[in-house]
């Protein structure tokens, strides 16, 4: 794949397409993703967001963050108007009436994991030239912190309070990016917004392919995830440092981890770093905690394996 | 200038119509008996005959949903579906409309499950008509052909821009033969033009689409759709100038047949209403003094040409082939007594549902109902329903 890689922070333009002033909450990790994707693309990018926290908080008329054109249609189809436009433009180009340009759509763990899938299925399958990116913060937050397929085992939400009898949240965090990769898109990738370099060129990677490209963008969220807005990017690193979330690539099939974790910090300062987590540490809950460090332990496995598997592709 | 005529289906006729508006973006999902359009587009694109995209979509939710983006940039977009997809896509109807996006989508007017039925009725249609799109009854297979070209030129006007449908009847129209009379491929070209969108995602003129509105403002945004119904009400009537103009052709918010003498009235929607016009002319022969009245344009309602024809007339029947269950009329039924009693007339109706689930709607049912107008004396019309046919 052919692009501009960002080594220094220089290399950044100044002006931004998302503009200051949003009514995102303080210590938002969504915002802090956003950015750092637009920065690394095009100036001349058409967005799409699914109905959610990014969506509610950055356009309320008569005011818009959006310094770029920008469309909102609602919760479970950011991936079909995305493909709208992209098909759009391509015949007006062809047919001289206009010009293609980049497109992003930004879709929440529930509006892509959840309602959203199809609409995202559908899009890859057909190859349409268009970045989607899933923005993970775990659960729905919009509608109040309830769970989502991408909630991991044992967390704490609205929807999933632990008791007597319950750990948290009983199913496990879906495997999205196994499900995206079963697509044969020409490139996927994990990204943490504690990372921005390593995030940053993999959006100029993706938007470089001709065809789908997707991004998994873990954002921590201060108000579900229960810790103090300060603290988002080191919540975000730790997620890196305990393996939680393993950052990696899939470029046409092969699967390259991009930030290697060869000394994992104990997987228990993530948790307790969190009110949705922190209850796993109590002795009540000890077969849970088990389950979820095996799951973490686990995925992290699978995708060293995908990366020896493929490595000879 | 020669005039090319073609034995075409509904639906075919449909995609030739869509072939000839220079339509950038198609995105559609297949659902019997909407099917044959969707096909009959691809082999356009496989023989280089449509030179747009036609997306075939994983879902009627996301092919609504791929047009409003696509129409955003200022494609020219089409659509089509019936029954269970237009369900689907009910969600998205109104974020079409509230964004102003001047789509065509042809529906091929299907019972809604369940029981499961491919067969036709208007109760898709009827289950979705508050949602600002401008609705359009046809009545046979020229008329589908037409109302497609027509309705892009009444959708783009800068004051109407909303988004249409053209209304066809399941298999009595989608897969009837007829011929059908072309207008030339540059004559529509040239008719339409190409649409001017002002607003659009451009990033030399960057917008943002589809915000969330408070309670303060979001009233506004919804009255300029009010605004735009009432617009596109007057602009039909001059759009179908200019289409008759090009097309020797014209039909009227309403299609009426012998109404000026008429005594008693029958208003009815879609292929029926031929129906109806054959059973009028066999009875006008034995000097039956009967009339249709066929609702093209159902969505702006024509209030002031419904008052017009109601004028004088000694009893009226209401054919509605959906149901709104548990109301006191179905839709047609209820909007002309609502028009009615808001005019301080009233001439003595009676309401039937019929044909539901693609029942036969026969000539002789037609004369059944202008029959039982005629033998009871108006003021002892029943006050309810008639489930026109059912085995009770
Ligand atoms: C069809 C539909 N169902 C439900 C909702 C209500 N709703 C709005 S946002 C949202 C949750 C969004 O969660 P997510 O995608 O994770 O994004 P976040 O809120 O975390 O940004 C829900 C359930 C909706 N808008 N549309």
């Amino acid at each position: 794949m052919s692009y501009k890689p960002i080594r220094t922070l220089f290399e950044l333009p100044t002006e931004e397409n998302l503009a200051p002033g949003h009514r995102m909450c303080s210590g938002c990790g969504v915002t802090v993703g956003v950015r750092q994707i637009l920065l690394a693309a095009p100036k001349d990018v058409i967005v799409v967001t699914a109905t959610g926290c990014l969506e509610v908080s950055t356009v309320a008329y008569p005011y818009t963050a959006w310094r770029c054109p920008w469309v909102h249609v609602a919760f479970e189809n950011a991936a079909a108007v995305a493909s709208g436009i992209e098909a759009a433009l391509k015949a007006l180009e062809r047919k001289g009436y206009g010009k293609r340009h980049p497109v992003i759509a930004f879709g929440g763990d529930g509006g892509t994991y959840d309602i959203g899938i199809q609409a995202l299925s559908g899009a890859l399958e057909r190859g349409h030239r268009f970045l989607y990116v899933c923005y993970d913060n775990e659960a729905y937050m919009n509608t109040g912190i309830q769970r989502s397929g991408g909630t991991p085992y044992g967390t704490w939400t609205t929807t999933t309070p632990f008791g007597k009898v319950r750990p948290g949240k009983t199913e496990v965090k879906k495997n999205l990016m196994g499900i995206v990769v079963a697509h044969g898109i020409p490139y996927a990738a994990t990204a943490s917004i504690s990372h921005w370099k390593d995030l940053m060129n993999k959006v100029r990677k993706a938007l470089s392919c001709d065809g789908p490209s997707f991004i998994h963008l873990l954002t921590p969220c201060n108000r579900g995830w229960r810790f103090d807005p300060a603290q988002t990017i080191r919540i975000a690193k730790l997620a890196v440092e305990t393996r939680y979330f393993p950052l990696y690539e899939v470029e046409n099939g092969v699967y390259r981890i991009t930030v290697p974790v060869p000394r994992p910090k104990p997987i228990e300062e993530f948790i307790k770093a969190q009110g949705r987590l922190r209850h796993l540490l109590r002795p009540e809950y000890a077969d849970a905690l088990a389950t979820f460090k095996k799951q973490v332990e686990d995925y992290y496995s699978y995708v060293e394996m995908m990366t020896k598997a493929t490595s000879s592709k | 200038m020669m005039v090319q005529k073609l034995a075409l289906s509904g639906d075919e006729a449909i995609a030739y119509a869509v072939k000839q508006c220079d339509v950038d973006l198609v995105a559609a999902y297949p659902i019997t008996p909407q099917t044959i359009i969707v096909e009959k587009i691809s082999e356009f694109v496989a023989n280089g005959e449509f030179d747009g995209e036609f997306i075939p979509v994983e879902s009627e939710h996301s092919a609504l949903s791929t047009c409003v983006g696509g129409s955003l940039t200022g494609a020219r977009v089409f659509t089509a579906t019936a029954s269970q997809g237009l369900a689907l896509m009910h969600e998205i109807l109104y974020a079409a409309s509230g964004l102003r996006t001047p789509i065509v989508m042809a529906i091929v007017n299907r019972a809604l499950n369940s029981p499961l039925s491919i067969h036709n009725d208007h109760a898709d249609m009827m289950g979705s008509r508050d949602c600002g799109w401008i609705q359009i009854y046809v009545e046979n297979v020229q008329e589908a052909y037409d109302r497609i070209i027509f309705s892009f030129k009444l959708a783009e006007r800068e004051d109407v821009l909303l988004p249409v449908t053209v209304n066809l009847d399941a298999f009595f129209l989608s897969h009837n033969v007829e011929s059908v009379e072309l207008i030339e491929d540059g004559v529509v070209k040239k008719f339409l033009g190409r649409p001017k969108r002002k607003y659009r995602l451009d990033p030399d003129e960057p917008y943002s689409f589809g915000a969330m509105a408070y309670p303060w403002n979001c009233f506004e945004f919804k009255y300029q759709q009010v605004v735009a119904m009432r617009n596109a009400y007057k602009a039909f009537d001059e759009v179908e100038d200019e289409f008759s103009k090009i097309s020797g052709r014209k039909y009227g918010k309403l299609g009426k047949y012998w109404t000026d003498d008429a005594d008693y009235l029958m208003f009815i929607m879609g292929s029926s209403a031929g129906t109806a016009k054959y059973a009028a002319r066999l009875m006008r022969q034995e000097g039956l003094k009967v009339g249709v009245v066929s609702v093209k344009l159902y969505r702006p309602f024509p209030e002031k040409e419904i008052l017009e024809v109601l004028e004088g007339k000694k009893g009226i029947a209401v054919m509605d082939r959906s149901i709104s269950f548990g109301a006191p009329t179905p839709p047609l039924a209820s909007d002309i007594r609502s028009v009615m009693f808001a005019n301080d007339m009233k001439v003595p109706m009676m309401s039937f549902v019929y044909g539901m689930g693609g029942r036969d709607f026969s000539v002789q049912d037609a004369r059944n109902i202008f029959e039982m107008l005629m033998k009871k004396d108006p003021s002892e019309y029943p006050k309810e329903t008639i489930y026109y046919g059912v085995k009770a």
